[in-house]
């Protein structure tokens, strides 16, 4: 019974760290780029959680408001940020990446102070009970609303016009351009989509944890990209699959007792991945013929 | 229909293509030959606005496309088969055939896909299958049928022929020639240049970066010079 719990734990955890990593996959997979300031998109969502509640706003206006904002935020992060560097090397822009991360995190504290502050975002309350299993809604809701994203995100992908570019231009961009793709567009596209799917992680993100600080999505970016990394960055279904694990793993440690070793073993797994099978879970050695 | 006047292209400090003219009349099928590295490919991504010419000027269908983004560039007309065909390996062969008709509404993408599949019944038997998976050959007549399927006025080829068995090389020319016949006007880049002047009415000779000579196809063929540097003798 313990087991099931635990479980349901797990994937509510892993299902979080899916929706963030699959915006680290996807920006990768387009552009090549670890958007390091992914995670901050999460803690500024946060933010726009607190203040949008505290102006007495409807609840359900404030979770839209958090997506929209976050997505606005991923756009502009992109325009002024990285649309100038399209053409610098690749480590030009990761550190870049890194910058604005920090620049965020700096004026969040600048802002609205590096005290944490408590965010209760109204949620349904309650819980139901099969047999001797309780599962809380909040569980249920965030597994359910995270697969739901993924389905949309799948639909997006496979069978609209601009997911059809997006996957032309991850894999061959000069190939897409001549088929009339304007590669800018869908790259700040899949930057807004990934951050999308961002606002909606860190709108579950913070009913798990109600507490909003400058450096909240610091780690759990960090997590985030991990699950990316080992499901295979680039892949869509590997971010999915490694965010899950990674829930999975967290709450393993967690449950056996060695809670303070939880961001430890995810770290461990990271460097463990990165040694035996670097392209990931579902990624492979791209095989070409010429 | 595409004139090109006084083009310079550089990569870095490389100047690789120094001050190149050419023009190409609707209905032909013009060649480039040349030495690899001489500059031919460079040409083609200038054309397509994939690289930048620092000076000159670029026009096609009397609008001037110098400063024009490439994808703005395929919606004018204007469609390149790139150097090593570049299909999308991971998409399917209709996948890829899609993605050609990504400028156009989608209504009038079937009539177009049964057209390509009435010329290359290859593609219609592997249709399901992964670009990848097709061969050198398959896959040359994939990335003209993608960029057919943008409906372009001039069509640009960049070395066809290369890596394929002599007897796929004089199909795909085949296809080339038919494709011109049917209207579509072609610039075809090779180093195979005897068969190249063989389909082509004109022909221009690429060194180093610049143009040294350019007459009609069947001259060329028989031009002492071009003969021993191109043709072996």
């Amino acid at each position: 019974m313990l087991f099931v719990a635990q479980l349901v734990n797990a994937l509510q955890l892993g299902s979080i760290y899916a929706l963030i990593a699959l915006g680290y996959s996807m920006v990768y997979g387009i552009i090549k780029l670890l958007n390091f300031a992914h995670g901050d998109v999460i803690m500024v969502g946060g933010y726009i959680a607190i203040f949008s509640l505290a102006a007495g706003m409807h609840p359900a206006v404030a979770i839209i408001l958090v997506i929209v904002g976050c997505t606005a935020l991923a756009i502009i992060m992109e325009k002024l940020a990285y649309t100038p560097l399209r053409n610098a090397p690749r480590i030009s822009v990761l550190i870049t990446a890194i910058g604005i991360s920090i620049l965020l995190q700096n004026l969040a504290q600048l802002f609205f102070g590096a005290r944490p502050r408590p965010l209760h975002i109204p949620f349904p309350t309650g819980s139901i009970s099969i047999g001797e299993i309780t599962l809380a809604y909040p569980m249920l809701i965030t597994i359910g609303s995270a697969i739901l994203s993924m389905l949309m995100l799948n639909y997006i992908v496979h069978r609209t016009k601009l997911g059809k570019a997006m996957r032309a231009v991850s894999e061959d961009t000069d190939a897409a351009r001549l088929m009339g793709i304007n590669v800018n567009s869908v790259i700040t596209f899949t930057f807004a989509l990934g951050a999308a799917l961002a606002g909606i992680g860190a709108v579950l993100y913070f009913v798990r944890l109600p507490v909003v600080a400058p450096t909240a999505g610091a780690m759990l970016g960090l997590k985030a990209f991990i699950a990316a990394v080992f499901g295979g960055i680039g892949s869509i279904p590997g971010a999915m699959l490694g965010g899950f694990a990674i829930g999975i793993l967290e709450v393993i440690v967690n449950a056996s007792g060695f809670s303070r070793w939880t961001d430890g073993a995810v770290f461990l797994v990271l460097i463990i991945i990165l040694l035996v099978r670097p392209a990931g879970l579902v990624g492979k050695p791209t095989i070409e013929k010429v | 229909m595409l004139k090109v006047t006084d083009i310079n292209v550089y990569y870095g400090n490389i100047h690789a293509i120094k001050g190149v003219s050419f023009d190409v009349h609707q209905g032909e099928i013009v060649t480039l030959i040349g030495a690899n590295g001489a500059g031919k490919s460079t040409i083609l991504k200038a054309v397509s606005g994939l690289l930048r010419s620092k000076t000159g000027s670029i026009s096609f269908l009397d609008s001037d496309i110098g400063a024009a983004t490439a994808h703005n560039i395929v919606r004018r007309g204007l469609v390149q088969v790139p150097e090593g065909r570049r299909i999308f390996l991971k998409m399917s062969v209709q996948q890829n055939l899609e993605m050609g008709n990504y400028i156009h509404h989608r209504s009038v993408m079937n009539e177009k896909l049964e057209d390509i599949f009435t010329r290359f019944p290859r593609l219609k038997e592997r249709r399901k299958q992964l670009g990848g998976t097709l061969s050198g050959g398959e896959q040359q007549m994939l990335a003209i049928g993608r960029a057919m399927m943008t409906s372009p006025q001039l069509l640009m080829l960049d070395e066809p022929s290369m890596g394929l068995a002599p007897l796929l090389v004089e199909q795909i020319f085949d296809i080339i020639t038919e494709l011109n016949a049917s209207g579509v006007t072609v610039l075809l880049v090779e180093q195979n240049a005897r068969m190249a002047l063989s389909v082509a009415h004109r022909g221009y000779v690429l060194e180093t970066g610049r143009i040294v000579a350019s007459a009609p196809a069947d001259e060329l063929l028989e031009d002492e010079a071009v003969r021993r540097a191109y043709l072996g003798g």
